[in-house]
């Protein structure tokens, strides 16, 4: 049997498992977003640092399954640089297409990367009450 | 890469003796047993032989008393089912413990759907042991039929069955065993052990898949489950699988004459890894009772607080070392295994859950390089684990060794969920 020939996940999910990409805190974070899956009880967060209405960086932390940890690693990829107008239509489906798929009973995993977002959004629009104002527009990228 | 694995409880390699034995019934001696001619007569021989090597491997009394099934889950429907079917009449309550095999769960759980059956189960205590007490307080005058483990497929716990069978005996009520996890890796006898009927899948002692064997004395009777010829004397149809048979022979014959060494060596390593794990990891838990007489000498099963099963899963495969765990991440229903929460264990550290089986040609170097490894692939997880940083900002609290600061995990998923885990 070689090394690698029979493994869980595709080649991307296991490279993001295994090398997550942005993974950790940031020191300054302007949101936070933790929520948990229902259905597993796992849990991720999600930290971002936003600039002139745009993500200038992501880290995370996820407790669980590798699909998960690979969704969040993806997810803080694709989002950075990214406008938060852009981020507000993120969906899951997204991660679970830069992946290359995930196994059905696995896209709960993503659909957690997508609320982690969304709540860390959620927790910078609060802490700067932009829901009173009107968002900053950033034109598109 | 090295290669070491920890997964015995799944499955095991094949005894080159038994493919040895097995191969002439592949396509020399392919007739099969019903027939009456001498390719017929032939089989039929080596059937006899395989009988009566597995007949002495649990010292039945008879090797009538064996039937040869398509496997363990097959041979515990027939034990439940079976027997239930040919004793409607006497009585329609089964007694049954939380911690049963699926095979053996979900089989009773039928007749109650669909047969009218009731029944009760017995719980067990947090590392998983019955007590024997319960068992006759759950006898009622409708019972036919008690269903217990030898040893419990998850945790490794041994139970009392002979304190099971005398108060069965007492009662009058046939005793069945699932001995699958148990079967070469604990001597079994099952005079002395009181059941009735009693299972086990030679596949998980270096046997081939495909057989499993029901122990049936005369004093249970049951219809077969699988309707056609007469073959297994009417008690379970089909052409049997020959091959198959004549490898659980060999095993069986195998395993009653190694098990000796077998247990002594399984036992050192069994130790040895428990010792390692203990003193290099910080909040991991032993599920199921310490290495002993209450435990299985092949099995460890580890919950380590923080992180969660499949990563550890998945990072021990990178390694070539492999595992299994009952985390909810694991299993297609995405429910922790039903042992674990029969022994109240913490959502939390059933999501950490790994399970090691050991095996006979494992070495004292593969146990010290899994748990190297193992020391890696936690600070790997919990470097990532918002639950880890949460525990060292005592935002959190340890469920193994509690600081006394901080909400539970549980609490905390549930905070953040906004849904209680299950
Ligand atoms: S997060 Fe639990 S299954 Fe993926």
């Amino acid at each position: 049997m070689s090394d690698n020939e029979y493994t869980l996940y595709n080649e991307t999910v296991m490279d993001h498992f295994m090398n997550p990409r942005n993974m950790g805190d940031l020191p300054e974070a302007d949101g936070i977003g933790e929520v948990g899956a229902a259905a597993c009880g796992d849990i991720m967060k999600i930290s971002l640092k936003i600039r002139d209405g745009k993500i200038e960086d992501a880290r995370f932390k996820t407790f669980g399954c590798g699909s998960a940890i690979a969704s969040s690693s993806m997810a803080t990829e694709l989002i950075k640089g990214r406008t938060l107008e852009e981020v507000k239509n993120f969906s899951n489906q997204e991660v679970v297409d830069a992946l290359g798929g995930l196994p059905p009973v696995k896209i709960h995993c993503s659909v957690l990367a997508e609320e982690a977002l969304k709540a860390a959004i959620e927790d910078y629009e609060k802490k700067n009450s932009l829901e009173s104002r009107t968002a900053p527009e950033a034109a598109t990228a | 890469m090295k290669s070491v694995y920890l997964d015995h409880q799944a499955s095991t390699p094949l005894l080159p003796e038994a493919f040895e034995a097995m191969r002439p019934y592949f396509t020399e001696a392919f007739g099969s047993l019903s027939s009456l001619h001498r390719h017929g007569l032939r089989v039929r021989d080596g059937v006899k032989k395989a009988r009566e090597q597995v007949a002495a491997f649990i010292n039945a009394e008879s090797p009538d008393d064996i039937i040869f099934t398509s496997g363990g889950t097959e041979a515990a429907n027939l034990a439940v089912k079976g027997f239930a079917d040919a004793n409607e009449r006497k009585g329609n309550h089964i007694v049954w413990c939380t911690t049963e095999h699926p095979s053996v769960m979900n089989s009773i759980e039928y007749l109650e759907k669909r047969h009218g059956f009731t029944s009760t189960r017995v719980p067990v205590n947090p590392i998983g042991q019955i007590n024997p007490e319960d068992i006759r307080a759950a006898i009622t005058d409708k019972t036919i039929l008690v269903c217990v483990h030898l040893v419990n497929h998850d945790i490794g716990t041994i139970e009392p069955i002979k304190a099971i069978s005398q108060i069965t005996q007492e009662k009058g009520v046939v005793l069945y065993v699932d001995a699958v996890a148990a079967a070469g890796w604990l001597p079994i006898d099952v005079q002395a052990l009181g059941c009735q009927l009693l299972s086990f899948s030679p596949h998980r002692f270096y046997g081939p898949k495909g057989v499993g064997v029901l122990y049936r004395n005369r004093k249970a009777r049951i219809t077969s489950q699988i309707h056609g010829g007469v073959q297994e004397n009417g008690r379970r149809a089909g052409t049997e699988n020959v091959p198959a048979i004549i490898g659980a022979g060999v095993a069986c014959e195998i395993a009653a004459r190694d098990l000796g060494d077998r247990i002594a060596h399984v036992s050192r390593l069994q130790k040895r890894l428990y010792d390692g794990m203990i003193s290099r990891i910080k909040y991991i838990k032993l599920n199921g009772p310490v290495p002993g007489p209450d435990r299985v000498c092949c099995t460890l099963n580890w919950s380590t607080e923080f992180i969660e099963g499949e990563g550890q899963l998945l990072l021990f495969d990178l390694h070539g070392i492999a595992v299994a765990s009952g985390s909810s991440c694991v299993s297609k229903s995405l429910k922790v295994s039903h042992v674990l929460s029969a022994i109240g264990l913490d959502h939390a550290l059933a999501q950490g859950n790994i399970i090691m089986s050991l095996g006979k040609d494992n070495t004292g170097d593969d146990i010290d390089y899994v748990v190297e490894i193992f020391t890696k692939i936690v600070d790997k997880l919990r470097n990532m684990s918002p639950m880890w940083q949460e525990f060292q900002e005592h935002k959190i609290d340890s469920v193994i060794s509690p600081t006394g600061h901080g909400q539970s995990f549980t609490e905390r998923a549930a905070s953040v969920s906004g849904k209680a885990a299950h």
